[in-house]
This record gives structure tokens, C-alpha cells and sequence, in this order.
């Protein structure tokens, strides 16, 4: 019996919306992962979204479901407040390198250290993209910038930081784990990753983050398939792919 | 409950979880510590959590995300607290959430002193953080006052999806005073389903949105336009303050918080010895009471502003008398208040005794 697949768009997308985001940029499939995690598990009337600022500031143009904004980089306290008055709901951020790494460090540092039931989607595409290609915290050595046109210095700006090795340090947090959307085989794995990490709240075990290695080939200067090659040749050897902590 | 001795910290802690208040989100700093205290302590006893934050930044986008359900969420902080709050007050006045947040003002600038003072009176009535925003700013002159605003916080809150500050000097929350605090008539009231956020099923599969955030010139102008029609409907109807001896005044005191308390007793001993001196106080600094300024007899011929600061309120009397009458501002800065005393003597002067 011939199996019939359909390949649709996700039901929790908004109806009729295409996304504002670069061709080549892992915005769309990162969101497209959340989206299908929440249909697959069947919460979107019970999830409350908190937007980033960054490129996906607007992620509820295309997410149908409860969404609230947050200031740059205090998502995790902002969920922390949604998740504290209502824990019944599935409360996630998803915010990029800038907003998570560099101005909400804190805010996330201190979420995953109470072990907050969140769900984090941090999208660390080594640069700021929305206001055009500025340093990241996560830009890596010698990566040019456009404030660093001569490429990350690290007498000057110090070293890319790895968060999820950093936060899986701390005792609090769950699930830490760092996937990548730069090839199928890849994003396979990521749709895994972001689903386990609603279950995970879902099931009331506590913080879950993926770091998703995103591209932003305008930002640097490359092709989409070019971007995707520089992401797997040069991201993934300074942050490898794996799980650093499930619960254990 | 009956009249209980209390500090002014704890009562309107009490006095916020007598008002339904079940989430507390705080960070300490001094003089305002026995509030998180008091919640962290009292609330699990009402089912309500006490989350302590990383920072002050934190705490109010904590409130943010709590206020977004539509329950009702507080945080309280003093002077160099508020302003790191001040990026997170602008967020839930543009997003139109409901918050309380309590400020035990302190002696500034800059890290200033554990003392009281009244020099956050621009920064609450006038801005603090970005954009055109207002928040209602309420301003007891006693502890029982301390109680009553601050459960007519919440509602004002509800009332208008917006922040309300309850500016208590440094005073009004260490000192000790005699109150009752009773439960709210709007104690349990619900979240509004309407709008706030975790209510997508029960509105039948339509998604609620809070934003600030307007990208196109045309719809965040029509958001400015509706939040300014929503704060002129605050200035109509939220106005409130006390006059105080004004009808026969030839001099009137305008003073809020402690300052008028010290005022009134000024006001007395100068009427024991004959002379019209009178008080308009503000309970609300902001929406500016206009409408009792407007109510200043004609005798009056002078005014003298006092506060706990270099002259923050001058120049609202100023506006709010239409420059009618001359303005002139005793205060003391640096934790200090003005003495009875000083002020007494400020009134003579001014009266040529």
C-alpha cells in the first residue's frame, strides 16, 4: 500500500504569510521546526511565544499563537514571569546571538540557573543581522564584521563564546544541546532536538535550550550555498554539534 | 483584621496581597528590602510565588512577562532600581499590560544615599524611560494612604492596562504608623480573556499579540494615537488631591508624600498663631491634579512649593496655576526632609512677619 505523504505548511504558521528573511538565512527552517513541534505535539492553543529583538523580532507575523514582546535580551525573564503566573502553558524564547549572548546574558544565565520549565531556541548565526552585520559575541576569530572590518582580534574583542558548553555547567539547567540547519541530514537532527526540548517542559523536567548554528549569508557577504559551506567548514569545528546535557 | 502597627514597607505588602497580588517579582536594594521580605515569606501562604530576580532589569521584565497573563504581578524597587527599570516600564506602557511598581525613593543622583527623598518626581511624572508613555503615579502622605494606593493601584492597572507607580519616599516605608488593611472588593478578580496571553483556546483558536513594536510609520502613529486618547481618559477621571485650609489661604503650601505631612503640621501651628496659611496636596503626581489647582481662591497670594529635592514639583504648580500667582520652593536634599520648623519660618518670611 503506497504511503501518500503531503508536504504542507505547518498549522501553528500564520495562514497566507511569507517571511520577510534573506534568501539563504535559517530563520525560515528554524522557525519552520518550531512550528511543526507544536502541531506534532499538539499545543498551539497553550503556547505563548516571547519575541526577540534581532531579525525575528516579528517571528509572531508568522507563528499563530500567543506571543509577547521583550525588551533586547530579557526573553528569559520575560518567560520567566509568564511560566511563573501560569505554569500550565508552554512558555518559549527564541532569540538570536546578540540578544541571548551579548545584551540578555544575564537574563539567560540566571533562567537556566533556576532550572526555569522554559523552552530556548538560540539561534547563533555568529553575527547581528538585523542592523546589518555588526560584531556578535559568537563572530569568530578573524570573521569580519562590520565592526571589525579587519576580522575579530582577540586582543581587542576577546574570544566567540560558547554558550552551551558555558551554561552546561551549571547544575540547574536540563537539556543543553547544539544542532545546526545547514543540510538535511542536519536539520533532521534540529527538528529532534527543538521537539524533545518541548517535551521537556511539557513533561515538567525543566530548562531545555537548542542552539541552533543558523546562516546569515548577507550579512556575510556570501551566497546561500556558499554560507551553508562556511557554517559546516568553519562554525562547526569552533561549536561542534552534540548534546551536553539531558537530564542526567 | 483591625488596626495593627506596622512599617510602611510591610503594609503595602500586606496590603498588595490583600489586593489579589499573588506574584512578586523583586530584587533587593535599600530602603524597600522588607517588602520582597514580607512576599517572600507571605505569599506560598496564599498559593502566590515569590521569585527573587538577577537584577532590577530582570525583575521588570519579569513583571512584563507575569502582568502579559493578565493576573495581577508587582515588583518594588527604590530610586537607582527604578531607573534600571525604566527600559522595562516603557516596554509594559507600550505593550499595554498591567503592572504595579513600587517605588521607596531614596536620596540621588547616581547611587545617592540610603535616605529619603522625593527626587524621582521628574523621572516618574515625566518619562524615565523612552517614548511618549505615562504611568499614574501615586504618592501616600501616610501609611494607611500607602495601603489604600496601593490596592487602587491594581485596579487602576487593570482598569487601563498600563504601569502604576506608588511613589512612597524613603519615609512612608520605614517608618511605623497604625492601618488597617482590609481585602479588596476586586481581590479575585480574573484575567480579562480578552486579551491576555494564555487564553488562545478559550477565545476559540484567535491568538493574542502584545507588542510595542510597529515597524511602518502609520500604525505605530495610530498606536501613539490610541495610547494618548487612553491617557487622556486618565487624566479626566484619575485626578486626586487633598486641599487643605485653602478657602481663606492667603499662602498655600503644595507638597506630596512626607513633605506634607511635616507641611500640615507647619500649616497648623501658623493657623494657631492667626495667619491663613492653607496645603494643596497631590495625591496623584501624575495625572497632575489641575482641576483642584484650579479651585485656588483668588486671595491666595503666594505659593510655596516643598519637597524633598531641589524643586522637581516647581514647575507643574507653575503650569498647572497658569503663573497667576508667585511660586517660590523650600526642599531639602540628601536625605534630609524639611523640619516643621524650617518651613514655618519659610511661611514667615514670605509673610513679612
Amino acid at each position: 500500500m503506497n504511503e501518500v505523504k503531503v508536504y504542507e505548511r505547518p498549522k501553528s504558521w500564520m495562514p497566507n504569510v511569507s517571511s520577510h528573511y534573506c534568501p539563504g538565512c535559517g530563520h525560515g527552517i528554524a522557525h519552520r521546526l518550531v512550528c511543526e513541534a507544536i502541531d506534532e505535539l499538539g499545543i498551539q492553543n497553550d503556547t505563548i511565544g516571547i519575541a526577540p529583538v534581532g531579525c525575528a523580532a516579528m517571528i509572531y507575523d508568522y507563528m499563530d499563537t500567543d506571543y509577547c514582546e521583550a525588551p533586547h535580551g530579557r526573553a528569559p525573564a520575560v518567560a520567566t514571569g509568564l511560566k511563573t503566573v501560569r505554569p500550565d502553558k508552554i512558555i518559549y524564547t527564541y532569540q538570536g546571538d546578540g540578544d541571548l549572548a551579548s545584551i540578555g546574558m544575564a537574563e539567560i544565565v540566571h533562567a537556566a540557573n533556576r532550572g526555569q520549565n522554559i523552552t530556548v531556541i538560540f539561534i547563533n548565526n555568529a553575527i547581528y543581522g538585523m542592523t546589518g552585520g555588526q560584531m556578535a559575541p559568537t563572530t569568530l576569530v578573524g570573521q569580519r564584521a562590520s565592526t571589525c572590518p579587519l576580522g575579530r582580534d582577540v586582543k581587542v574583542n576577546g574570544y566567540p563564546i560558547r554558550v552551551s558548553e558555558m551554561l552546561a555547567t551549571l547544575p540547574a539547567p536540563g537539556y543543553i544541546t547544539r544542532v545546526t540547519v545547514a543540510q538535511p541530514k542536519y536539520i533532521i537532527k534540529a527538528k529532534q532536538a527543538v521537539k524533545q526540548a518541548f517535551q521537556n517542559q511539557i513533561d515538567g523536567k525543566g530548562f531545555s535550550l537548542v542552539e541552533i548554528l543558523s546562516s546569515c549569508p548577507t550579512n556575510w557577504g556570501m551566497r546561500p550555498v556558499e554560507a551553508f559551506d562556511w557554517l559546516i567548514n568553519t562554525m562547526i569545528p569552533y561549536y561542534p554539534l552534540g548534546t551536553f546535557k539531558d537530564f542526567d | 483584621m483591625g488596626r495593627v502597627l506596622m512599617k510602611g514597607t510591610e503594609a503595602i505588602a500586606e496590603a498588595a496581597i490583600q489586593a489579589g497580588c499573588k506574584y512578586f517579582f523583586g530584587y533587593p536594594i535599600t530602603p524597600q528590602n522588607e517588602i520582597p521580605e514580607y512576599m517572600s515569606a507571605h505569599l506560598p501562604e496564599v498559593g502566590g510565588v515569590y521569585v527573587q530576580a538577577e537584577s532590577e532589569v530582570a525583575s521588570i521584565n519579569m513583571v512584563l512577562g507575569g502582568g502579559a497573563t493578565g493576573y495581577r504581578v508587582m515588583t518594588s524597587s527604590s530610586s537607582p532600581g527604578i531607573s534600571l527599570m525604566s527600559e522595562g516600564i516603557s516596554y509594559i506602557a507600550g505593550c499595554e499590560i498591567p503592572a504595579v511598581i513600587v517605588n521607596v525613593m531614596r536620596a540621588g543622583p547616581g547611587l545617592g544615599g540610603i535616605l529619603p527623598g522625593q527626587a524621582d518626581y521628574l523621572q516618574a511624572t515625566k518619562g524615565g524611560g523612552n517614548g511618549d508613555y505615562n504611568l499614574i503615579v501615586l504618592a501616600p502622605s501616610t501609611l494607611q494612604e500607602c495601603v489604600d494606593l496601593t490596592q487602587l493601584a491594581f485596579d487602576l492597572a487593570q482598569k487601563y492596562r498600563n504601569p502604576v507607580m506608588v511613589a512612597a519616599d524613603g519615609f512612608m516605608g520605614q517608618m511605623m504608623e497604625a492601618v488597617e488593611i482590609k481585602p479588596s472588593p476586586t481581590k479575585d478578580q480574573p484575567a480579562d480573556p480578552s486579551w491576555a496571553l494564555g487564553f488562545m483556546g478559550e477565545r476559540g483558536g484567535k491568538r493574542s499579540h502584545l507588542h510595542s513594536l510597529f515597524l511602518t510609520p502609520e500604525p505605530l502613529e495610530e498606536h501613539n494615537r490610541k495610547l494618548q486618547k487612553k491617557f487622556g481618559e486618565m487624566k479626566k477621571a484619575e485626578q486626586r488631591c487633598e486641599s487643605y485650609l485653602m478657602d481663606d489661604a492667603e499662602l498655600l503650601i503644595a507638597a506630596y508624600g512626607t513633605t506634607a505631612r511635616i507641611s500640615r503640621s507647619a500649616v497648623n501651628n501658623l493657623r494657631a498663631e492667626g495667619h491663613k496659611v492653607g496645603m494643596i496636596r497631590p495625591i496623584t503626581l501624575w495625572p497632575y491634579p489641575y482641576e483642584t489647582f484650579k479651585t485656588i481662591p483668588s486671595a491666595v497670594k503666594h505659593i510655596l512649593v516643598s519637597e524633598m529635592n531641589a524643586g522637581q514639583m516647581v514647575d507643574d504648580v507653575k503650569v498647572a496655576t497658569g503663573c497667576r500667582y508667585p511660586v517660590s520652593f523650600y526642599g531639602r536634599t540628601g536625605g534630609f526632609a524639611p523640619s516643621v520648623g524650617e518651613i514655618e519660618n519659610e511661611c514667615r518670611r514670605i509673610l513679612g512677619l
